[in-house]
């Protein structure tokens, strides 16, 4: 144990020490105290850079359930410090934002607990090594998301959103566990890095692809690639803290962690790169578009950070190639390099931004576009925040947006020239789908600063706008710093933790020595794009109101979200009416279904295994055996038949004394004694019940009630006897009776074989045995002497309460 | 013989399935009592019946009945005594309270969701 596997679950460890100060210490904000956790872990990961640096890597054993091949094994490369940095970076800036955001009356135990379990989720999801236990934090990270997204529990709209998040995610999450199920069935491994290394093994049409499938499944639910990202926007429900930190900075980040982790794995498959590319790109634009037209600032976001994720996905289904084709070609590379480099500039500018809504919303009260506006004056820091990061965002030198932004156009000129598939004939669809995102990215962009910033002051807000607190700045100010530090020395970056992130997406050993430049000439298609993308985005800005109309053909009726409304109405309806069918109530309904289950797997197992008899072993038969056999029948087809309880308990009596016959007849002393024992005291029993039974033993019942009963159990009888039969002729095992018979003397000094193995050789049966005996008349005598109050009908309700319970 | 037990203790078992699946509480019970005499019956013929002596220790005697089948079926007996008697205090219990040894009538649907 390491400090980096204690690192891992130190949040974990804070939340619970954070219960105990939060008992004891009023008056301080909870958030100071949970601030040192993940500047500690940042600080820890800061060091670990140097190691590597070069493309070395880190594996930290630790066996935690080594049979199941569960393991709690760190590795550490490029890919997985880089997420951990942004985990506990953004991580500290959030929870210092968060002291000036949330005030002292909210629940604040149960948000910073639900955080530090996010904390420690989200780094066991990029840290670890093991499938079993990346899905195992991955899914924390999917139950930290619902109750932080549901903090507000009282508003509708949380609770719907959590619940959303949630089904989508988890469908995702679980899907994903098949395939790494799958996976490790294909390479003998649950680990990465020996996945990795027995890649050529997961080739095959038929697994392979349906494991790719299923592991892009988690990965676009989480990362809300199109259809999926329904979730995200209703998840802005979440306090602002939790937006900026799990909806746009990290969690749904996971799901570019999980591509970028196995690229290498599904090194070879086609479906892989192109699913990813497509929908990557398909997400970037659909999203972007829609961006644009909410009045929600938090929606835009929402929309902004699909899109964006988008983006860098599609970057990451050329690293697909990057692999297949070998990593010196220099557009993967890229690629690669574009899509980690987005990454951390995403989570800079988008986290700045969030925060930057955030600071609007608490300060006039509302995030509605159109009742904001003329914001500059009266918030100057706050508008120089959102300009720096729009401006990234919508890919304007020289911030690291533009960079990054820069090289994915690049990356997608150079796809459409690349000429490898057969989907090379529509190759110039993909720089298309790539400006057309960039443009409405441009958009919303734009629309957030001007409509808000600049223009009149619009009155309108709930509150009087003024500037924020120094506590409340302080986080978004570092982020855009950030924004303007990347994107003027992006090299910075490159040497210390692109470069290895980027080695370990591609699998590759020797350094990439990227250069990340400002300028590439005029003969770069980028630079055009880039001019394009601005002219027309402010082209299409400034004559925003001719064209807008178009988003009224998008029918409520033709979304996703209807889809899912829909959906989810109708399995909870069927979902309701099925267990209702199933469950009736009735213990009759399912002692029919146990009986009835019972009868097809004897019936299916003997016609499996066949019927295999043998009656060449029997013991003769004596004129008094078949007189009882007769004596029993006609006891039985009494009880059967008769109405009066009188008649049917002297039945059950005869049927009980020709048991202890029986057992006189088959060398049986004890249990003929014992039977005839039992039998007296249950026969009294019942007379003494006699006075206040029913008077009627049997009730009417419909000739249907009956058919199903006779069938089932005319089934229940026959299985029986077959049972019975093959199991008496099959004697698979030598019988250990001859042990007991052998040692009755010699070891329990007893003669009575019967007696000795119950209270000898099963000794402690026979005490547990009496101990049920015991239980089962303290109950009766509970039972008789309880006093029921059967004069108030709601207090009798009550009970019946209780005892369902 | 065997095979005689054997049917009877599956016609014993059916009957006390079909009576299990009554509607009175008295019949269930009887069901109950009724299936653990066909149990009995079938645990025995397992051991074989008739071959040997009755299982107590004596010199002269090599050749016993099978002990085991006995030890468990007297443990079962007392068990299923135990049920029978708890079940019959709780169905009587349960008319007087109620005032009907119908199970479909128990079921307080007016309770349930």
């Amino acid at each position: 144990m390491t400090f980096i596997h204690f690192a891992i679950i130190l949040p974990l460890i804070a939340a619970f020490l954070i219960a105990i100060i939060h008992k004891y210490v009023k008056g301080i904000h909870l958030g100071w105290f949970v601030l040192p956790i993940p500047f500690i872990i940042v600080s820890y990961l800061f060091t670990l850079i140097p190691t590597i640096r070069n493309g070395d890597t880190l594996l930290l054993n630790l066996n935690f359930m080594p049979r199941i091949g569960m393991n709690y094994d760190v590795y550490i490369d490029g890919l997985g410090l880089l997420f951990a940095i942004l985990i506990s970076g953004i991580g500290t800036l959030v929870v210092l934002y968060s002291i000036g955001y949330l005030s002292q009356k909210e629940k604040l135990l149960n948000f910073y607990i639900y955080l530090l379990l996010f904390m420690t989720a989200m780094l066991g999801v990029v840290l670890l090594d093991n499938v079993l236990m990346l899905y195992l934090f991955w899914e924390l990270t999917s139950i930290s998301s619902f109750l932080l997204i549901a903090f507000w529990t009282t508003k509708e709209r949380s609770t719907y959103g959590a619940q959303k998040s949630m089904l989508i995610t988890m469908f995702g999450g679980f899907m994903m566990l098949g395939g790494f199920l799958l996976l490790s069935n294909l390479t003998g491994t649950f680990s990465i890095r020996e996945m990795i290394s027995a890649s050529d093994q997961v080739t095959g049409i038929g697994a392979g692809t349906l494991a790719v499938v299923l592991v892009l499944l988690g990965a676009f639910t989480k990362s809300a690639q199109f259809p999926f990202y329904v979730w995200l926007p209703d998840a802005m429900e979440a306090p602002t803290p939790v937006s900026a930190y799990l909806h746009s900075a990290t969690m749904v980040k996971a799901g570019l962690y999980l591509v970028a982790r196995f690229t290498p794995v599904f090194m070879l498959s086609t479906t892989w790169v192109w699913t990813i590319l497509i929908v990557g790109l398909i997400t970037l634009c659909w999203a972007s578009f829609n961006a644009f037209i909410k009045d929600d600032l938090k929606a835009v976001l929402a929309f902004s950070t699909v899109s964006q994720l988008g983006l860098i996905m599609s970057l990451l289904g050329i690293s697909g190639l990057a692999v297949v084709r070998g990593a010196n070609e220099q557009i993967f590379t890229v690629a690669v390099v574009a899509a980690v480099f987005h990454i951390i500039n995403h989570a800079t500018f988008k986290g700045a931004l969030f925060m930057v809504t955030g600071i609007i919303d608490h300060q006039t009260g509302t995030r509605s576009i159109k009742k904001l506006g003329g914001l500059m004056t009266i918030m100057p820091i706050t508008f120089t925040m959102a300009l720096v990061t729009s401006l990234s965002m919508a890919g304007i030198p020289p911030f690291n947006g533009f960079l990054s932004k820069e090289m994915f156009l690049e990356a997608m000129f150079e796809i459409s020239n690349a000429n490898f598939s057969a989907l090379a004939s529509v190759g110039f669809l993909f720089p298309l789908l790539a400006i057309v995102g960039s443009i409405f990215t441009f958009l919303y962009s734009a629309k957030i600063v001007m409509q808000i910033f600049l223009g009149e002051e619009t009155k309108e807000t709930p509150k009087e706008p003024k500037e924020a607190s120094a506590l409340l700045l302080i986080s978004p100010a570092i982020l855009s710093l950030l924004v303007v530090v990347f994107g003027l020395f992006p090299n910075l970056l490159t040497k210390s933790i692109i470069d290895p992130a980027a080695m370990s997406i591609i699998n590759a050993v020797e350094p990439l020595n990227t250069k990340i430049s400002h300028w590439h000439g005029f003969n770069s298609p980028a630079l055009w794009a880039t001019i394009v993308i601005i002219v027309v985005g402010a082209a299409l800005y400034y004559f925003r109101d001719t064209w807008i109309f178009i988003y009224k053909y998008i029918k409520d009726k033709f979304t996703i979200n209807y889809l899912y409304d829909q959906g989810l109405h109708y399995i909870t309806i069927y979902s309701n009416r099925f267990t209702r069918m199933l469950m009736t109530g009735f213990l009759r309904t399912y002692m029919v279904y146990i009986f009835g289950f019972l009868v097809i797997l004897g019936f299916v197992t003997m016609l499996r295994t066949g019927l295999n008899l043998d009656f060449s072993n029997l013991a003769p038969i004596g004129i008094q055996d078949m007189i009882l056999v007769g004596v029993i029948l006609i006891a039985l087809g009494i009880i059967m038949i008769t109405k009066s309880r009188m008649v049917s308990i002297i039945m059950l009596g005869a049927v009980g004394f020709s048991m202890a016959l029986f057992f006189v007849f088959f060398r049986a002393p004890d249990l003929a004694l014992t039977q005839l024992a039992i039998e007296t005291v249950t026969t009294t029993l019942f007379l003494v019940c006699f006075y206040h039974l029913p008077k009627q033993s049997k009730l009417p019942e419909k000739r249907k009630f009956k058919l199903t009963n006779f069938i089932v159990a005319v089934g229940v009888g026959a299985v029986s006897i077959l049972i019975g039969l093959s199991a008496f002729s099959n004697r698979l095992f030598e019988s250990i009776s001859q042990y007991h018979i052998d040692h009755v003397y010699d070891l329990a000094a007893g003669k009575n074989m019967v007696n000795v193995i119950l209270v000898d050789f099963r000794g402690y049966d026979t005490v547990f045995e009496t101990l049920v005996f015991g239980i089962a008349g303290i109950g009766i005598y509970v039972l008789m002497r309880l006093t029921i109050n059967n004069r108030k009908d709601d207090k009798n309700e009550e009970r019946a309460e209780e005892s369902r319970l | 013989m065997e095979f005689i037990t054997i049917v009877l203790s599956g016609v014993l078992i059916g009957a006390a399935t079909y009576l299990i699946l009554s509607k009175s509480v008295l019949r269930i019970i009887i069901g109950i009592s009724v299936l653990s005499h066909g149990i009995h019956l079938m645990l025995l013929t397992m051991g074989q019946l008739k071959r040997g002596n009755v299982p107590i220790l004596e010199d002269s005697v090599t050749n016993y009945t099978d002990p085991l089948p006995q030890a468990m079926i007297l443990t079962a007996i007392v068990i299923s005594f135990a049920l029978t008697a708890f079940s019959l205090v709780l169905a009587l219990r349960n008319y007087k309270v109620l005032g009907s040894d119908d199970t479909e009538t128990m079921k307080g649907a007016q309770n349930e969701n």
